[in-house]
Order: C-alpha cells, then structure tokens, then sequence
C-alpha cells in the first residue's frame, strides 16, 4: 500500500494542471487521426526538459491514457481509428452512430477505458514483481504462436463472407511485406520510393478507413443537399453507466485479453482491442448482432485498449525493456531525468514512480469525465452537412499520413490504398481483416525468422517450435479457435437451411 | 524604360550580393534537423539534446526543430536526405556511422559519404557484448572458448542488419576465428536486449549505454566493449583488444549533424565552428550525462578522417559478405 503516501504529490497545484492538460490535450491529439499515442508522447518530451521529473512523467503518462482513449471518438463518429488500438471500436462504434446511438456509444466507450484502464493501473502497483518474469517468458517461438492465434481471428472479423475475410487478411498480410526487411537485408516490392520504409499501419489506418468513407459522403451529397452524416440523439448517462456496469461479460473478456497482451513486449497494444472483440463475439449468445451496432462490441474493444496501458509499462519499469513503441518514448522521457528503470527504480525513486503511477490512476477518471463531456458536444460533429464533413475528413487524413514520416510518399500510399479499399468494399472485402493482416504479419514473421535462426544454431526448428509448455498452450489455442470458426459456421449453415426448408 | 533598366541593375546587384549576404546573416529563421530513426530512439533523444540550446546568441541564435523520417533501419531519413533535401544550411541531418557507410556499401540506396557534408559529431556509443545475469560466462575469454569449441551453437542478438551491432558481431568472429550466429531482431537495440535477458539467445552486442543501464538494473554482464580505450562509464569492463582479439573501434555508433552536399562553404564553415561549441554547453553534457549517453565532441576535419577511414575498413570487412 506503500503507493497512497505519494497521492499527495498529484494533487500539488501545477502537477495536477498538467495532469488536465495532458488529459484533455491527449483527447483531443488521439480523435485527430495518424496522430497515434506513440507520436503524442514523443512530442510532448521536448517540454518535459524544463519541468521536474515527477512533473514531466504526470504529463507523459496522462497523454498517453487519453489519447488511448481519445482515438474512440473519431472511430465512432467517423468510422475513422484515431489508433490502431481503436479498429474494433469503429465496428459496432460507428453502427451505433449511425443508429443515432452516437452519445450512448462515447459514453459507454469512455466508461469501458475508465475501468479497464483503472484494472490495468491496478495489475502494475500489485502484481509487477510477478508479472516481469511472465513478460519475459515469451521468445520468439511463443510471439510467431501468439500471432498466428491473431491470424486466425481475421476469417470472422467484421466479415460476412468468411473467405472474404481471410483474402482481405492476406492482402494485408502481403502489404506488410513492403520495404526494406531488417532481419534478412532484403529489399521487397520497393516499385515506388515511397515504399522504402514499408507501409506504415497508421498511413495504412487512414487511407482504408477514411478514404472510402470520404468517397462516399461526396457521392451522397450530391443526390441530397445538407444531409447529416450521422444522428446522435441524446441519451441518458445514467442509462449508458447501468448498460456498461451490467456488461461484466465483455468488461472482464476486454480487461483480461488487453491486460494479458500489454504485458508482452513485442506484441503491443494495438490488437489487443481486435483479439477482445472476438472473444466476446465468439462467447456471445447472439454473434450476428456484432458489427450492427452492438454495445458490447464496443464496451469489450475499449476496455481491452486501456486496461493494456498499466501492464505495457511493465517490462519498461522493472527491465528497462519498452514492450511497445509507446513505452520506448516513455523510457526517453525517464532518462532525460536521469532515471534509470529497473528492478531498484521503486526502491530509489519512489516519490517519482509512484506519483506517475497514479496519475495515470487519478488520470483515468479525469479522462472519463471529459470524454463524457466530449459525447455532449457529438451532436454538433453530426449536423455537419456531408460535402463539408468528407472535406474536413481529408484534410485531417492528408495531415494525418504526412505527419508520420514528414512525407509526401506516404500521402501517396495513404490515396491508393484508400481508393483501392473503396471498390474492394464494394464487393464485399472488409477494412477490419486487412489491418489485422497488416499488424500481424511482420510480429509472425520477424519472429518466425529469428526463431529458425535461434533453432538451427541449438537444436532443430521443430523442436523449437513445437516443444514446450507455453508453446503447446499457444497451439492449443490456435487450433480451438480455428476449430469454433469451423464450427459455428456450419451451424449458421446448418440453421439457415432449416430456415429455407421450412 | 530607363526605371526598368536600374531595376533590373538593383535586382541582379542584388542577387550577387545575396550569396555572401545569406551566409553573414545565416541562420535567419528556425533550423530543421532530420533525423532518420523514430520519435523516441536513441538518436532522436539525443539529438533533442543537444540542439536544445541553438537558440542561445552564442550559438545559432535560431532553435534547431527535430524532423523525424524514420524506416528502413535509416535509409528512408537519407535517400531523403541525399536527393530531396533542400542545400540551403536550412536543412540539417543526423549521421550514424557505421549505419550508413555500411549501407551505402551494401548498395541500393542513394547516398554514399560522399553525399554528404559533416559538421560535427556529438556522441559515440560503443558496441559491448553482454550475457544475461545468470549466464555461466564471466569473461570474453569463456564465452569465445565455448564458441570455438561449439561453432555456430552461440547465438548473438542485434539490431538488425548493416548496423554498429552486426559490424561488432563481424569483427568478433574475424578475430576470434569462432564462427557464431547472429540473429538480427526487429524493434532495435531494445528488442535485441530482451533476447538476452531472457535467454533467447546466448549473448548479444548492444549499445554500451543501453547495457549499462541494464547492468545496473542487475539484469545483464558485460564481457567486454568493442572500442579502442575502455569507457568511462564502465572503467571495470576490458576492451576486446586487451582480452586479446583484434576488434578496433569501427562498429562504434558516432552520431552528429552533417547537411547536404552543394550547401555554401561559407554556412558550412560557420556551422563547424559554431556547433561544436554547442555540443560543449554545459546544459547539453548535464543532460547527456543524466541519460547515460556517451558523448564524444569532434570538429569537421575529425569527422571527415573518421568517415573516409571507416568506409575502408567497412569495405573490406563487408567484401565477403557480398
């Protein structure tokens, strides 16, 4: 209980001021698309130099909770992720919105990060002694398992077709391939400069979902002048708080998938969101209601997302390991104080540690009452008539794909790709399968390769690869889920021919 | 028509006079320095330090503005920097040797040393090979003695292909006469690190700063560090050479700002005398010292020795690998 001393120290006058700025700013930096929490953080570092480490830290970490949570906004609102993190939320986010359920969704969206964030923050000032070694037990045999796991989810993800699902996957699993290949010195399907670094997943992000969904508005908004793009009527607070506490299903399915998933360094946050939102489809009684605007879809992918945040910091804070892109810039803005990680940076520097720790505990709340707040305001965001929402909507995607590299390239890349989705949804291929495609393919296969290598040089792959308790769990997993898929299908089948005989 | 004729005579009056003009009055708005790897990385980290004080009078007068363009292990940041870059000493770069060298040797990009101007260089961090804590190797010498008796069965993680770690990893093998695996890793010298306090793999070549932070931290052993003198972060740690195997300083990872090729002699000039006196402010090396990054000052005429000699011993060291 050692960490309750330190609650002082975030309610000091200017710790706290910066702990609402960095709230509100996150909020605000992660609905705005291509602006990832990694990128926010990073920019936030250069204005931590002047200020004291404990200060400096409480500002980090409080923009890393809420942009998190921010990137659920324009997902909902625009079917636009302000994240990977947020792809599930866009789901049954946007039906939702598009139901005129807008405000119900943010607020049971910004409920669900609340309390899976606060879970996360919970499991890192309890269970970090325990939970390093359990970060540190999965090598690359075990990453290559828990990415195929993810493989297998793509079929069934946001798909009616389940063959659809697994091309669209595939095409992202090819995407990833693009660019220069670290581990084997390759140069792969560079036809463009532009291809160099590869497709980066949150240029990648916005052109699949922002680009069709801008084609679209245009194209609407020419048969009918000044029509809303989406109806948010609004809605009790009271009724989307029972509707989330009630959701003890998808909240402890999130909580548990995104906690598991932030501690492992390697695998990052952003399918944590995406793995939840199956496993909630998957144990739901009504499996076809998600992606028609279904609450829990939303309550399991935001959940997830946040209660990821506590665990990420982990292997950073007891190793000197960043587990994810994100904690790597944290660890900057550790060392630029002069503070080292480690097993000992709790004994050394606890007024710093704790006092961060639990800013990002006071900062979860905070970070639900403005984002309620935020709901309020959504109905404004759905009077904009179309022509003007898809204009607004591509300047902050051109702004958004620039912004990650300083490139015009990647606006190239960002246009294709948008423009290729847009006639691929027309046929039925969805966005969802692809970034899973996208994200999964370089962690299975970098670790695939390092794996082989590992293996020839001690032993042979098979045994590599195949023995071992975690590995035999992971494969266990893969082979259940491919099998439920199977399975579920042919009762839909077997269900809608009793329906036709009938 | 006379007013034309004197306007046109002021105008290119004008336009003669704005070369030597511009390098008088140079830097008259912000700086930008690209950075070829990520928001976050060493060399971003780094590289915030150091410019934090340009806007100071006694240096640039002007703040210097960090432009990430990261992908590729570096190469995206410097085709960039080599064909698109504008050459008017507005457009700074950050340099990591060996990285590009061995890069340029390697072939397909569009830079070589040649593309580039150096000003100066701020930091070195030295390669170092390190076992996790509980490894059963003290030394360099048990750990090379075990490879050689079981080739190709030590492992050793890096940070990807073509980088100071890989360099490193050569050399040891060529003076050892070991043959080891070198496994490459995706996610950088940390991901690197994690193999090796996990046990993935056997040992590792990482960044002396980075391990000694994980030295600290109780995680890891350094066995030895891949430079010229030992360091003074770990006075306790041999160089390779003195454990007896030829490994010189060329996977030593230098880093300092150069701009492109064609910028004017004159803003170069004024730049190598300026920079490097920024490098030695007394708030940059508090703050290099807190992040335990090494810091290493050297002027352009030392820069352009250390490149031209690096890209020998790399040519010949990567001629095999070819």
């Amino acid at each position: 209980m050692e960490f309750l001393q330190y609650f002082g120290g975030v309610f000091e006058p200017t710790s706290f001021l910066l702990l609402l700025g960095g709230t509100i700013g996150g909020l605000i930096l992660g609905a705005t698309p291509g602006l990832s929490p990694t990128m926010a953080v990073a920019l936030l570092i250069p204005f931590t130099f002047q200020l004291a480490p404990t200060q400096g830290l409480i500002l980090l970490g409080a923009a890393y909770t809420s942009t998190v949570a921010g990137g659920a906004v324009s997902a909902i609102l625009l079917r636009i992720p302000g994240a990977p993190a947020n792809i599930a939320t866009a789901l049954d986010g946007n039906a939702m919105a598009k139901q005129g359920r807008g405000a119900e969704a943010l607020h049971i969206s910004f409920l669900s990060s609340g309390i899976g964030g606060v879970i996360g923050v919970l499991l890192l000032i309890f269970l970090t002694p325990v939970l390093a070694k359990w970060a540190l037990a999965f090598g690359p045999s075990h990453l290559f398992w828990m990415a195929i796991l993810g493989v297998t989810v793509i079929g069934s993800l946001d798909s009616k077709s389940f063959v659809k699902g697994l091309l669209s996957g595939c095409l992202g699993l090819w995407l990833s391939m693009i660019g220069y290949d670290d581990i084997q010195g390759a140069q792969r399907f560079i036809f463009h400069d532009a291809l160099t670094g590869g497709v980066s997943i949150i240029t990648a992000l916005i052109g699949i979902f922002a680009i069709p969904q801008v084609i679209d508005m245009l194209a609407a908004g020419r048969e009918k002048q000044n029509i809303a793009s989406i109806k948010v009527e609004k809605h009790s607070f009271i009724d989307s708080l029972a509707l989330t506490l009630s959701s003890i299903k998808s909240l402890s399915i999130g909580t548990v998938v995104g906690s598991f998933i932030g501690l492992i360094p390697g695998v990052g946050g952003q399918i944590a969101g995406l793995l939840a939102y199956d496993q909630t489809k998957k144990l739901s009684s009504n499996p076809e209601s998600f992606g028609q605007g279904n609450p829990q879809g939303v309550i399991a992918a935001e959940s997830a997302n946040n209660a990821m945040v506590g665990p990420s910091l982990v292997p950073l804070l007891t190793l000197s390991i960043p587990g994810s892109p994100t904690a790597a810039v944290l660890l900057g803005g550790l060392l630029i104080h002069g503070i080292f990680p480690g097993g000992d940076l709790f004994d050394n520097h606890p007024e710093v540690i704790w006092t961060f720790i639990n800013s990002m505990l006071v900062g979860q709340v905070l970070m639900v009452i403005f984002g309620i707040a935020v709901a309020a305001y959504a109905a404004k965001v759905a009077q904009v008539p179309k022509a003007i929402m898809a204009s607004a909507v591509l300047v902050l995607a051109v702004f958004g794909a620039y912004s990650v590299q300083q490139s015009m390239g990647d606006v190239y890349v960002m246009f294709v790709l948008g423009v290729g989705m847009y006639f691929l949804e027309k046929f039925g291929f969805s966005a969802a399968p692809l970034v899973l495609g996208l994200i999964l393919g370089p962690i299975a296969e970098a670790n695939f390769i390092q794996g082989s290598l590992i293996a020839n040089a001690i032993s042979s792959p098979a045994q590599y690869f195949l023995t071992g308790s975690l590995n035999l769990v992971l494969i266990a997993l893969v082979i259940a889920s491919i099998l439920w898929s199977f399975f579920s299908t042919q009762k839909e089948n077997r269900a809608k021919k009793e329906a036709n005989s009938l | 028509m006379k007013l034309r004729l004197i306007a046109a005579a002021t105008l290119a009056a004008a336009s003669f006079m704005a070369a030597p003009m511009a390098a008088a009055e140079y830097p008259e708005r912000p700086v930008s320095l690209m950075v070829s790897y990520g928001a976050g990385g060493a060399t971003d980290f780094q590289a915030r330090i150091v410019t934090m004080v340009a806007g100071n009078e006694d240096y640039l007068g002007q703040p210097i503005v960090i432009i990430n363009k990261p992908g590729a292990g570096g190469r995206v940041g410097w085709n960039w920097f080599a064909s698109e870059a504008e050459s008017d000493g507005y457009t700074m770069g950050a340099y990591n040797i060996p990285h590009f060298v061995a890069q340029s040797i390697e072939g397909g990009v569009k830079y070589s040393a040649a593309s580039f101007e150096p000003i100066a260089n701020w930091g070195a961090d030295p390669a170092v090979v390190v076992v996790g804590a509980d490894s059963p190797y003290n030394t360099i010498e048990e750990l090379v003695a075990y490879a050689t008796e079981n080739p190709g069965r030590v492992t050793l993680s890096g940070a990807g292909l073509y980088v100071g770690h890989h360099i490193a990893a050569l050399q040891i093998e060529k003076a050892t006469g070991a043959k080891m695996a070198y496994i490459p890793t995706k996610g950088g010298g940390a991901a690197a690190m994690k193999a090796v306090i996990a046990g993935d793999v056997v040992a590792g070549v990482n960044n002396l700063s980075d391990a000694f932070r994980a030295r600290e931290a109780g995680n890891v052993k350094i066995l030895a560090v891949a430079d010229l003198e030992r360091n003074d972060f770990l006075p306790d740690v041999p160089t390779m050479k003195e454990a007896g195997f030829d490994v010189d300083n060329s996977s030593v990872n230098f880093r300092g700002v150069m701009v492109p090729k064609g910028t004017d002699p004159a803003i170069i000039e004024k730049l190598a005398a300026t920079v490097p006196a920024m490098f030695e402010n007394a708030r940059v090396a508090k703050q290099m010292q807190a992040g335990g990054s090494p810091m290493h000052i050297m002027t352009r005429d030392e820069v352009l020795e250390m490149w031209a000699a690096r890209e020998e011993t790399l040519t010949e060291l990567l001629a095999g690998l070819k």
